[in-house]
């Protein structure tokens, strides 16, 4: 008896040491989802200005960029997939992971083949352990993305896309392709973080009219212009994707840690019980055993009078 | 909005906003060469190259290095987006100057970020 009760003591140590270690963590992802969603609303004002500025070019010049043109039959396509650095966030990185084989199934059907792109090294882990093909990684930025990460991973992704279908691409190791999909997670609030794949090449340039926009004169020219705007467009288009993702993962690991913290709680409840009663057990049998002895003892005295 | 003769600036770079506020003149540099902006100009669209750009604030002059960009201007309002601007005063003159050396010493010149580099001196030369 007094060796479990000492097992169940050493259990309830581990565990509150467990307890502690997730709710440290709970509080630190709490506090940075506060800066995560900050820099989410300061990179806003760019993404704004950027689209007005694209909308206003495409609105009063039909030109026709690469980056916004389709091919009449797509044969390649590009995924990048957003995951997460780090693991304990719950099924963060398994929701998206699990949208991107979606996609791909998707883009299977419709007879395109998939150039695999990642960030996180959670899904590098995922793909090598399946023996997928990656064309390139990036890690260690996810949830802190800055812009520069940013623009390398749209740079490959705009040097893949303008490169014709099947050949290989200058400065990386992918071939060229006719579109180009991002799957991240999008940040609804702190309780529902939504997977969300979507194209991001070929541009479609969603002209949200809000008034009449003013005569712009380009400078040099609007074909310039726009071919100066596009792939900035489409770099922050990236960036959005990241500092979404960053929130949503910081939201995720939160959740994920304050249920650990809870469930430690439960644990730690459930063996101070079985612990109490162990020791209120072996109490009641040293007692017993007593009685019994001056029972016995009483028993035998009455015995040799 | 904008009091009597003066812009509304605002300058904003990928991850934040850098300064806004109000200016009676904006110079920079677009791909045609240097442009000043006072108010009452007409809507302009125009690409920027890697430069300084000075602001005439209302609480005075504004200094910031930019790698590109460009710049809007519409009924007064002035928006110059760059994807990593900074002002004059962020700016580590002897870190730049260390970094150009090497830059420029480098087996491969990147010229991007040589250019990006040489705007941060200029933007605190100007700014003295």
């Amino acid at each position: 008896m007094a060796v479990s009760l000492r097992e169940y003591r050493a259990r309830i140590k581990s565990v509150e040491s467990t307890k502690k270690i997730t709710r440290a963590m709970e509080l630190i992802a709490a506090s940075r989802i506060i800066k995560a969603q900050q820099r989410a609303q300061a990179a806003a004002p760019y993404a704004r200005e950027l689209t007005r500025a694209v909308t206003a070019v495409a609105t009063f010049s039909n030109v026709d960029h690469p980056l916004t043109t389709e091919v009449e039959n797509p044969t390649r396509a590009a995924v990048l997939v957003v995951t997460s650095d780090r693991g304990l966030a719950g099924a963060y990185s398994a929701s998206v992971l699990k949208e991107a084989d979606r996609l791909r199934e998707k883009l299977k059907q419709e007879g395109k083949e998939v150039q695999t792109y990642l960030c996180g090294r959670k899904g590098v882990a995922f793909y090598k352990f399946r023996q997928r093909p990656v064309v390139q990684a990036w890690t260690g930025f996810s949830d802190q993305p800055s812009y520069d990460a940013a623009d390398e991973v749209a740079d490959a992704l705009i040097a893949a896309f303008l490169t014709e279908s099947g050949e290989p691409v200058e400065g990386h190791e992918g071939v060229g392709v006719d579109e180009v999909h991002v799957v991240y997670t999008r940040f609804r609030s702190m309780l529902t973080q939504e997977p969300t794949a979507t194209r991001l090449l070929p541009l479609e340039v969603v002209e949200k009219q809000t008034g009449i926009l003013p005569l712009y004169e380009f400078e040099p020219s609007p074909e310039a212009v726009l071919d100066g705007l596009l792939p900035q467009y489409v770099r922050s288009r990236v960036f959005f994707a990241f500092l979404q993702s960053a929130a949503s993962e910081l939201a995720a690991r939160q959740k994920a840690m304050k249920s650990a913290t809870d469930n430690a709680e439960e644990l730690i409840k459930k063996y101070t019980r079985i612990a109490n009663q162990a020791r209120q057990a072996g109490i009641t049998q040293e007692i017993s055993e007593i009685v019994g002895g001056v029972n016995a003892l009483a028993d035998a005295n009455a015995g040799s009078e | 909005m904008a009091g009597e003769g003066s812009l509304q600036v605002e300058l904003v770079a990928a991850d934040r906003t850098v300064w806004s506020g109000e200016a009676t003149s904006v110079i920079a540099r677009t791909v045609e060469g240097d442009i000043g902006i006072l108010r009452g100009h007409a809507p302009l669209l125009s690409l920027l190259t890697e430069s300084a750009v000075e602001i005439d604030g209302v609480d005075g002059k504004i200094v910031a290095a930019l790698d590109g960009g460009f710049v809007s201007v519409a009924d007064d309002r002035v928006s110059i987006l760059s994807g990593r601007a900074l002002l004059a005063e962020e700016i580590d003159e002897n870190a730049v100057r260390a970094e150009l050396g090497e830059l420029r010493t480098a087996a491969e010149l990147d010229d991007d970020r040589i250019r990006h580099y040489e705007a941060q001196l200029q933007a605190v030369d100007r700014a003295r």
